[in-house]
């Protein structure tokens, strides 16, 4: 039994049809990506997947079905979703900020060795710790959503385009932390716009493209396709 | 400043010079400035009642209600309904100023519970015709059924009694003669402490930190697991609620209420003292209430002072105080926009370059 089924979801805004029945499986353990282009409909899935967005079709987490659940049940089940433009609290501190990650939580003694956790994983968090967080850089901003998400102790991340508007070696950085979250166990599910990243650090992927997934398979195969790379890793046929 | 310095490391002393200061102040002004200061006084308790109220929607969970005074109005009138000839009831205050309360907060989760979609000049746009909605049944409702007695209010209502002791006209404890306006003094700083000790708790709890997130990004809030609809409408049955309490407190104190008393221009004045004084924040909150109800008495003046220097008045002094509440805010935007005391959030967000304090800080023990 897959962690994740999707099974044609569909959203629309108005007359426009954003998600147009798509199905997805995340396995327990899996870092799994969805990549496409920007207004694909990958972010509205992510949002459609936690409740954000009014849907259609099944959504089943850890085998029950998420229909009509509010999206703080959702996430109190164990789905933490990094959402696209980071959405950190500006005006709470770093520490604040990571402190209503845990928002859920009544076992104080393991939220406060997951925040270790967290300022192992981003030491730079832990250095801000009592500064604004809308005056963080922007790589720092999406380092403390990340380490926000973690501190509910997530059995499902939802990353949506953790690489947006970095600089590259802050990209490289906030990849090694996710390469090393999904090795400690969390489960992944990757929105990328940046495919190339994406797919390496993934073992299975699926390609968006018009609200549709038009190919799926293991990342290493995708990463080969020469569609894939046409449209998507910048590569001429 | 080595004055608030001293008082600074001196928290017990000053707490108890500050309880001194409160509880002698009536007479003080009393003598000081003349007995209808005394009023003036009463009134800025109630303000900081509503105020604190107010903060609470507005300052902690970000939502912008512009028709709060709706709520004060309920209190009032509920007191006056239960307490005054109009119906021939006469309840005791500690029964109806509950009852008011409760009411207000359930108008309150009735105001919030449609809006919950909205966000600031929408939600602001509905709580204004709110606001107006109520006082206008209120100016409307005394045909065919005279409920509200229309524009001209209802009166005599029942001051505040415990049992054969009335807060209507002077008593004397130890030779020392305490009028009405001073009685009131006591029993709203004695309802002002207490709002203060709620918010305070409110602010440092889970739901206070709740309130906080969806202020800064409802979205991302409900991601981390808070039921944005709950805690959305216990900000307004909360807010509502001090309202309610503080409209049943003017009832009694007035002895007269009418529909006059709770237009837009309440509304926006009680946002005012928030903005003024520092939203979010309780001393500046207070601050801005206790400065806006004093502002205007003392503006007064300016009409004697017309008179003695012009022989008449040339600017007639509600007028201008308009005017200069305009001019302050307008400068206050320009110059201090977080407020006279602000919470140290807003004061970090708006003047990131001046807080060296918090370096210090940064590398003691986790967490």
């Amino acid at each position: 039994m897959s962690l994740l089924a999707v099974k044609g979801l569909k959203i629309h805004y108005g007359g426009i049809q954003a998600v147009r029945g798509i199905d997805l499986e995340v396995e327990e353990g899996e870092l799994v990506c969805l990549i496409g282009a920007n207004g694909a409909g990958k972010s509205s899935t992510l949002k459609g997947i936690v409740g954000l967005e009014p849907h259609t079709g099944e959504v089943r987490y850890a085998g029950a079905s998420l229909r009509g659940r509010p999206t703080h049940r959702i996430a109190a089940a164990g789905v933490a979703l990094v959402p696209e433009g980071r959405g950190i609290f500006p005006r709470l501190t770093v520490a604040e900020n990571l402190a209503m990650g845990a928002y859920t939580r009544r076992d104080q003694a393991a939220v406060r060795a997951d925040l270790d956790h967290v300022y192992d994983l981003f030491p730079r968090l832990l250095e801000r710790r009592q500064q604004t967080a809308g005056l963080l850089s922007g790589g720092e901003q999406q380092m403390l959503a990340i380490g926000r998400a973690l501190m509910s102790r997530p059995r499902l991340l939802l990353l949506d385009e953790p690489s947006m508007g970095l600089a590259p070696l802050m990209v490289q950085k906030i990849y090694e932390t996710i390469q090393r979250v999904a090795r400690e166990g969390v489960t992944i599910l990757l929105v990328e716009q940046n495919a190339h990243l994406a797919l390496k650090v993934s073992s299975r992927g699926y390609v968006m493209e018009s609200g549709a997934i038009t190919l799926s398979g293991p990342s290493a195969e995708l990463a080969a396709d020469p569609q894939v790379r046409a449209a998507y890793l910048g590569e001429s046929i | 400043m080595p004055v608030i310095k001293f008082f600074r490391q001196r928290p017990q002393l000053t707490l108890l010079l500050l309880a001194v200061l409160l509880a002698v102040l009536p007479f003080l002004v009393g003598a000081g400035l003349g007995k209808s200061w005394i009023r003036v006084l009463d009134f800025a308790l109630l303000y900081v009642l509503l105020a604190l109220g107010l903060n609470i929607v507005v300052g902690y969970a970000g939502l912008l209600d512009l028709g709060y005074i709706a709520f004060y109005a309920l209190g009032a009138y509920l007191y006056a309904w239960l307490a005054s000839p109009h119906f021939g009831l006469h309840l005791p205050f500690w029964a109806v100023l509950p009852i008011g309360a409760l009411l207000a907060g359930l108008f309150g989760v009735l105001l919030g519970a449609p809006t919950l979609r909205l966000r600031g000049d929408y939600l602001a746009i509905v709580t204004l015709g709110f606001g107006e909605i109520i006082r206008i049944f209120m100016n409307n409702l005394n045909a065919p059924v005279n409920i509200t007695n229309g524009p001209q209010g209802m009166n005599l209502i029942d001051p505040i009694a415990f049992g054969d002791f009335t807060f209507k006209g002077t008593h004397h404890f130890f030779g020392i003669a305490f009028s009405s306006a001073h009685l009131y003094y006591y029993l709203f700083l004695g309802f002002v402490l207490l709002a203060m000790l709620i918010a305070l708790r409110l602010q440092d709890s889970r739901i206070g930190r709740a309130w906080a997130a969806i202020r800064e990004d409802e979205v991302a809030a409900a991601a981390m697991g808070i039921n944005t609809r709950n805690v959305k409408l216990l900000a307004f049955a909360m807010g509502a609620t001090f309202g309610g309490l503080a409209g049943g407190l003017f009832a009694a104190f007035q002895g007269f209420i009418s529909p006059e008393s709770f237009g837009l221009m309440e509304s926006i004045m009680i946002l005012c003292m928030i903005v003024l004084g520092g939203m979010g924040n309780i001393p500046g909150v207070i601050l801005g209430a206790v400065l806006l109800t004093v502002l205007p008495e003392a503006l007064r003046y300016l009409g004697d002072a017309q008179r003695a220097l012009l022989g008449h008045v040339a600017l007639d002094p509600a007028d201008l105080r308009m005017l200069l509440f305009g001019v302050a805010l307008i400068l206050m935007m320009l110059f201090r926009p977080e407020g006279l005391l602000p919470s140290r959030r807003r004061q970090r967000e708006l003047h990131p370059e001046d807080g060296p304090g918090e370096q210090a800080s940064l590398y003691d023990s986790r967490g």
